[in-house]
């Protein structure tokens, strides 16, 4: 097992190099640089701010200086924001960010794979339909759709919910992570009816049921590990995506998170924010793939004997 | 005493291709203390018909219209969800055919062994291991200690289908029914089992209804035989009336199909066309190497029928797919008609290919689902470049004349064909190139009693025909004794006796040999 674990971390490290790589050259290829959009700037001021950020070198001399910076983990100044280095502000957007993902994703996990086991469990009927027309709705629905319909019903027709921030009203929390993980529970929810009736089609289920087993026992001690490996494969990257994706949603409800950093960080050339936060998700894309493949590894005893021959 | 009484049972599937009627109008008993076997082939109804007393069958689409079941006085059939499920497991319980698939991959063995003991009987998870583990012991499985944290899949199929007879005995229940569960085993295995279920049976006095699609199979345990046929019951009685004086057609039919004969042969002149000379396919699994084939030589000669026989891992199939250059082989030679094929390039074996061709064991996962017979037939035609495109649809109907398919299916898919019908195209397939030798790697096995018989004499048949050359693998002695001039018997990649089959089934030497011919079921029965 611990093999398997540092052979994936080790296969990570080339991963994320040609990540950063491919990003730092990308960025720079792009028209525009970061101080283009000042108006009137002196060409004496223009060259200073270029040595400070270290653009006046060549190219691939700015390429290897950011790698020595970067093995020793420093993302390097931010552009737009003076004075305050990629570390910091990552640091400052992170525990919002980190604390909607986690919500949204334990909305997406509970509401999704519920719903697909019912569906599994009664297929093609009512109890499979509904949930499961749902799901495509929740598929379908862009955030940004989804978010300001949410604030419209709750936030303003019914006013049982606050319309904006984060951790200061009680329960503003709540739309922000039913809407960034809506889609994902609609994805879990179709994962977990096709994993359940998958399973539940299985010759040892018949076993289970010819013991004598209640219904409820069947399904929750025979079924549901085998049932929820498909959906455990998809939280590791889902995570990840979470995180990237929930700029949207930030936005709509004015969260103090990363997302906006990132997209910003698009806009304005922000040539180190840019790479801080792709190094940093990137980083996390890879651990959270490798933490579900150790949930099903350890969920499936046969995965299991594979890893650790 | 009747343990169970079954009166005018039936049962209906209702899907979207259809009514039919599964079961019809059935009636039979169960005594205690007997072995009543159901024999079948596929489609006849015997499992629906056991699944249905304890609702285990999906209703819908099954539905079940009439009938009753008495056990100990109740009548299953109007027995509530949960009154049945009180049963299940306790007084009756059920063990399955693969026992590869039956046992759940994600829980270990003890804690499935244990699950009906606390379920039904609310005792400690302590004593219920404890019971566990003398019910492994008693069902041959050694250090019970040790092997009963262990998952399903550290076990061999032979252990797992113990370790599921132990967990239906472990609440000693009135009646077991046993659906088909030696089907998936080895001839030596399948032995055991069947006298463990056997044994278990008399020592507790139970009754067992046990179900299989193989008279043979339970010829020596049955004290009881019920032959169905598309749903009905068509023949009941003592086993031995069954055996002797069998009235039926069918049940005739049955017992015709058994393969008991033995081929004699008188080869004029032998000539080789096949030389294997120490062959040894080894497989690298990374840590370790597997010794398929280890040093292994034989001729065939021409029109001769070889049979491979051999358990599951003793190299049978590895020695077929060698000879053909499928898999690449780690030493040795192999000949076709004195031109060595372990020297060929890619070129001249695509040749040499077309003169030795290979009919696989399954044919529904061998047949492309996409292509029609017609586009199956025709493909080595052309591929080979035997017949254009101008006079190939000829050629394809001459081959299915030849084995036996109705012209009109020429654009019918593998689905809408039968197992036997589909293996008549594999069959063909495999002809059209005019091969001279054919590799059949058990090309009955996945067939039910009265289609093997059938394939087996059209392979006959179209053997002589053409000429043929053929090695034929398989578990099955009795198969093989019934086609092969020659036997081969293999033992963990080597090979362990070889003889004519008249002198190997009568006078074998070697100690494997007769432990195989020990377990082919029913030969104290057929025998006689």
């Amino acid at each position: 097992m611990w093999r398997f674990i540092i052979g994936r971390l080790l296969q990570a490290i080339p991963v994320i190099f040609i990540v950063i790589t491919a990003t730092f050259f990308l960025v720079r290829a792009a028209p525009g640089g970061p101080f283009d959009a000042e108006k009137a700037v002196i060409p004496e001021v223009k060259a200073a701010l270029e040595r400070q950020y270290r653009l006046d070198l060549p190219i691939h001399e700015q390429y290897i200086a950011y790698l020595v910076d970067l093995s020793q983990g420093d993302l390097g100044p931010s552009f737009k924001y003076p004075g305050r280095t990629i570390n910091e502000l990552i640091e400052s957007g992170l525990p919002a960010t980190a604390e909607l993902g986690a919500y949204a994703l334990l909305i997406a996990v509970i509401i999704g794979s519920l719903a697909g086991i019912a569906a599994a469990l009664r297929p093609n009927t009512l109890q499979d339909y509904i949930p499961m027309s749902m799901a495509m709705i929740g598929i379908c629905m862009p955030t940004f759709l989804l978010g300001p319909i949410l604030v419209l019903i709750f936030g303003i027709h019914l006013d049982w919910l606050p319309v904006s921030g984060w951790g200061d009203i009680p329960g503003d929390k709540l739309m922000p992570s039913i809407t960034l993980g809506a889609a994902y529970a609609a994805y879990v929810a179709r994962l977990s009816r096709a994993g359940m009736l998958e399973v539940l089609s299985q010759d040892y289920i018949r076993t289970a049921r010819a013991k004598g087993l209640p219904e409820w026992q069947v399904v929750l001690k025979h079924g549901l590990r085998g049932g929820m490996l498909p959906v455990v494969a998809f939280l590791g990257p889902a995570f990840a995506g979470l995180l990237a994706g929930s700029f949207v949603v930030e936005t709509i409800f004015q969260i103090p998170g990363l997302g906006r950093f990132y997209v910003q960080a698009a806009f304005n050339r922000d040539y180190t924010m840019i790479l801080g936060t792709t190094v940093f998700l990137s980083t996390l894309i890879v651990l959270f793939n490798l933490l579900s493949d150790i949930v099903a590894a350890w969920l499936n005893p046969r995965l299991r004997a594979q890893l650790s021959e | 005493m009747n343990l169970l009484e079954v009166r005018d049972l039936q049962v209906d599937f209702n899907t979207r291709n259809g009514h039919t009627i599964a079961v019809n109008k059935i009636s039979f008993t169960v005594k205690k203390g007997e072995i009543t076997a159901i024999i079948g082939e596929s489609g006849s109804g015997k499992s629906v018909a056991c699944y249905s007393l304890l609702g285990l069958l999906p209703q819908p689409p099954a539905s079940i219209e009439s009938g009753t079941a008495v056990f100990e006085g109740r009548d299953l059939l109007t027995l509530s969800e949960s009154e049945l499920r009180q049963i299940r497991g306790r007084d009756i319980a059920m063990i399955f055919q693969d026992p590869m698939t039956c046992l759940n991959p994600f829980m270990t063995i003890g804690d499935q062994l244990i699950e009906p003991l606390m379920f039904h009987k609310k005792v400690s998870k302590a004593s219920a291991l404890a019971r566990a583990k003398e019910l492994l012991v008693e069902v041959g499985i050694r250090d019970p200690e040790a092997t009963i944290n262990n998952y399903p899949h550290e076990f061999s199929g032979g252990m797992r289908q113990r370790v599921m007879i132990a967990m239906a005995l472990i609440n000693e229940p009135k009646l077991l029914i046993a659906d088909e569960p030696t089907t998936a085993l080895d001839v030596t295995i399948q032995a055991q089992i069947l006298k463990l279920v056997a044994d278990l049976q008399k020592k507790r006095d139970i009754g067992v209804i046990f179900i299989s699609h193989d008279l043979a199979v339970v010829a020596d345990i049955a004290d009881q035989i019920i032959v169905m046929e598309k749903g009905f019951v068509v023949e009941q009685g003592d086993s031995n009336a069954i055996f002797t004086a069998a009235s039926h057609p069918y049940t005739q039919k049955l017992l015709a199909a058994i393969p008991s004969d033995t081929k004699v042969t008188t080869l004029n002149d032998p000539e080789p066309l096949i030389q294997v000379k120490n062959l040894k396919t080894y497989f690298n699994t990374g840590t370790t190497v597997v010794k398929a084939v280890d040093d292994v030589s034989f001729d065939i000669n021409r029109g001769e029928i070889v049979g491979l026989v051999g358990e599951s891992g003793s190299g049978k199939s590895t020695i077929g797919r060698s000879i053909l250059r499928l898999l690449p082989i780690t030493s040795g030679h192999i000949s076709l008609d004195g031109q060595d094929l372990t020297k060929l390039d890619t070129n001249t074996l695509k040749q040499t290919r077309r003169r030795m061709q290979m009919i696989f064991q399954d044919p529904y996962a061998s047949l492309n689902p996409r292509m029609s017979v017609y586009d199956t037939l025709a493909e080595p035609l052309l591929l080979h470049k035997i017949e254009t495109r101008k006079t190939v649809e000829h050629a394809v109907l001459r081959l299915m004349d030849e084995v036996g398919l109705a012209r009109a299916f020429i654009r019918k898919y593998p689905h809408e064909f039968s197992g036997g019908q589909r293996q008549r195209i594999a069959i063909g397939r495999a002809l059209a190139t005019k091969p001279e030798f054919i590799v059949a790697d058990e090309p009955v096995s996945a067939l039910d009693v009265t289609i093997q018989a059938q394939i087996l004499d059209l392979m006959l048949d179209l053997g002589k025909q053409y000429g043929l050359t053929m090695l034929f693998v398989s578990h099955d002695l009795a198969v093989v004794r019934h086609i092969a001039d020659r036997i081969i018997v293999l033992y963990h990649g080597k090979i362990v006796e070889t003889g004519t089959s008249e002198t190997l089934f009568n006078t074998p030497q070697e100690a494997y040999t007769k432990s195989l011919l020990a377990s082919i079921p029913g030969r104290n029965r057929l025998a006689s």
